[in-house]
């Protein structure tokens, strides 16, 4: 019969000899492996302490963008929304009043934006979609919560800290990873 | 008044001494379980339990907690009075076994020579023996009283088990009782102890292989664990156990492996015996706390290896268990029987 693969190994079936009838060789072998196991370095990472680094790739929880001035950069146009697969995105728009200047970038603003994070698959879609770069995807994750609606994030969890009152927090938020703003 | 002309004092000693031997055990064994966890960590490549304390090592305490903060199960179908007398059994078996065991030689204190053994009988390994058997009744009760068929199955098993390998454990000590000429263990460790002498290991290596195998089958111990065979028994005879009980059952087994290593050095290892050291030169005092640190040590060393033998073997198939016991084991633990009788009468002319 032809082999589907050349990975194959013929097994031996002769009866075994007394050396190996004997177990004790072969298993002072295995105990030898076992032990050298010993000054092995150990691959754990000690989690509370220590954190395994994400790559620079990895899509994590949402951030809604401000620019340098600390304005939101998000028009609430709902392309996001649109290029959401999950439908997790919902968002109302409002109009920018006199005096908001300072808050909001364009005249157009979102009032209510929120994502479902237990429906959201982190696929990164909607920073593709956004022409106003105001939502990318963070280098953290949605911690644990206990209501499902403790999920639904809102512009309070999503929004960035503000970076000329709060540079420190900002940048942290921002992570490495992104260069333009 | 014969009744008040006995040795009080002596009774004082020897209560304080099997206190002291007892709970050294149990906090032995308490660390045995820590120790086992981490040695299983260290021999695959992970850090083991290091969250309780500096290191881990406060975590016997938070299981023996845990243990013993679990409901207390009784099944409505179990034989209640066996059902408890079940671990009880198997705890007192296993630490009766210390009490003939010389853990070192004898200390001056008050003007008073105190053997630092409970009781130095003459038929030490009689004893031994006779309580280790005691063991199984243990295990052959709980899995009965838990009126649960894996239980009982696995009981079975263990029954089994522990008489085929007591067989040629009891026929590979023979041989080391011809050489030493005497059941008593302090008798025994004395003439290892003595000048020119050398160590039983020496004069009995295949004796000594017979009865480490036994000694890992008697504490059911991997890979001769078949009583406990986790994935086909679920749990063996605790299955039913809960709480405490559950932690008796455990506990006797690493008080268990405790006593056998003790035998195991006391038989084979020359006991509290120093190597390359005259214990006679030493102030006794001195030399009786350097002779426990040394059957300490070997202790700790023959523990270690039961643990490092767990994690690299897999489990017997039952079959292969009472193969190697009765056709392999049995036999040259004869074999080597004869072999010491042919040279002693050889050496005798």
């Amino acid at each position: 019969m032809q082999a589907l693969t050349n990975r194959g190994k013929s097994v031996s079936r002769e009866p075994m000899t007394l050396m190996e009838r004997m177990y004790i060789p072969s298993i002072v072998k295995g105990m030898a492996i076992t032990f050298s196991h010993i000054f092995k370095k150990q691959p754990t990472i000690r989690y509370p302490e220590e954190k395994r680094e994400f790559s620079p790739v990895f899509r994590g929880l949402h951030v809604l963008n401000r620019d340098e001035e600390g304005r939101e950069n998000c028009t609430a146009c709902g392309l996001c929304a649109v290029a959401c697969p999950a439908e997790a995105i919902t968002m109302e728009g409002a109009e920018r009043m006199e005096g908001e200047e300072h808050l909001y970038k364009e005249e157009k603003y979102a009032a209510k934006y929120e994502i479902n994070m237990l429906r959201c698959i982190f696929c990164g879609l909607c920073e593709e979609a956004c022409p106003k770069d105001a939502i990318y995807l963070s280098e953290t994750f949605a911690p644990a919560n206990f209501t499902r609606k403790g999920f639904i994030y809102g512009k309070e969890e999503l929004l960035i800290p503000n970076p000329v009152t709060e540079p420190a927090e900002f940048a942290k938020a921002r992570g490495e990873k992104r260069i333009n703003n | 008044m014969t009744l008040l002309a006995f040795d009080w004092i002596l009774l004082l000693e020897k209560l304080i001494l099997i206190a002291i031997i007892v709970f050294a055990s149990l906090g032995i064994a308490l660390y045995t379980t820590f120790a086992e966890r981490k040695v299983a960590a260290i021999l695959q490549d992970r850090p083991g339990p290091n969250r309780a304390g500096p290191f881990g090592l406060f975590q016997p305490f938070a299981d023996g907690l845990k243990l013993i903060m679990k409901e207390e199960i009784i099944p409505n179908t179990a034989n209640k009075a066996l059902f408890v007398l079940g671990p009880g059994l198997a705890m007192t078996a296993a630490l009766m076994t210390c009490a003939v065991i010389p853990w070192s030689s004898s200390v001056e204190l008050f003007g008073r020579k105190i053997d630092l053994q409970i009781a130095d009988i003459n038929i030490g390994i009689l004893y031994i023996f006779g309580v280790v058997s005691m063991g199984v009744y243990g295990i052959m009760i709980g899995g009965w009283a838990s009126n649960n068929k894996f239980s009982l199955m696995s009981a079975l098993r263990g029954a089994s088990q522990a008489i085929s390998y007591e067989l040629a454990m009891g026929l590979s000590l023979i041989a080391v009782l011809m050489v030493s000429g005497s059941l008593s263990l302090r008798t025994i460790v004395d003439q290892q102890m003595a000048a020119g002498s050398m160590w039983n290991i020496a004069y009995q290596p295949l004796g000594f292989i017979i009865f480490f195998v036994c000694a890992m089958a008697e504490c059911n111990r991997t890979p001769f664990d078949l009583p406990e065979a986790e994935n086909e028994l679920n749990f063996g005879y605790h299955q039913e156990y809960s709480s405490m009980k559950l932690g008796f059952y455990l506990f006797s087994e690493y008080i268990n492996m405790i006593m056998s290593s003790a035998v195991m050095a006391s038989l084979f290892l020359g006991g509290f015996d120093i190597p390359f050291l005259d214990e006679s030169t030493l102030a006794p005092n001195t030399a009786a706390i350097l002779g426990l640190l040394a059957l300490l040590t070997k202790i700790v060393f023959f523990v270690f290896v039961f643990m490092w033998i767990r994690w690299t073997i897999p489990r017997f198939r039952y079959d292969q268990l009472m193969d190697l016991g009765w056709k392999s084991l049995i036999p040259l633990a004869l074999f080597n029987m004869l072999i010491t009788g042919a040279f002693i009468l050889w050496r005798q002319g």
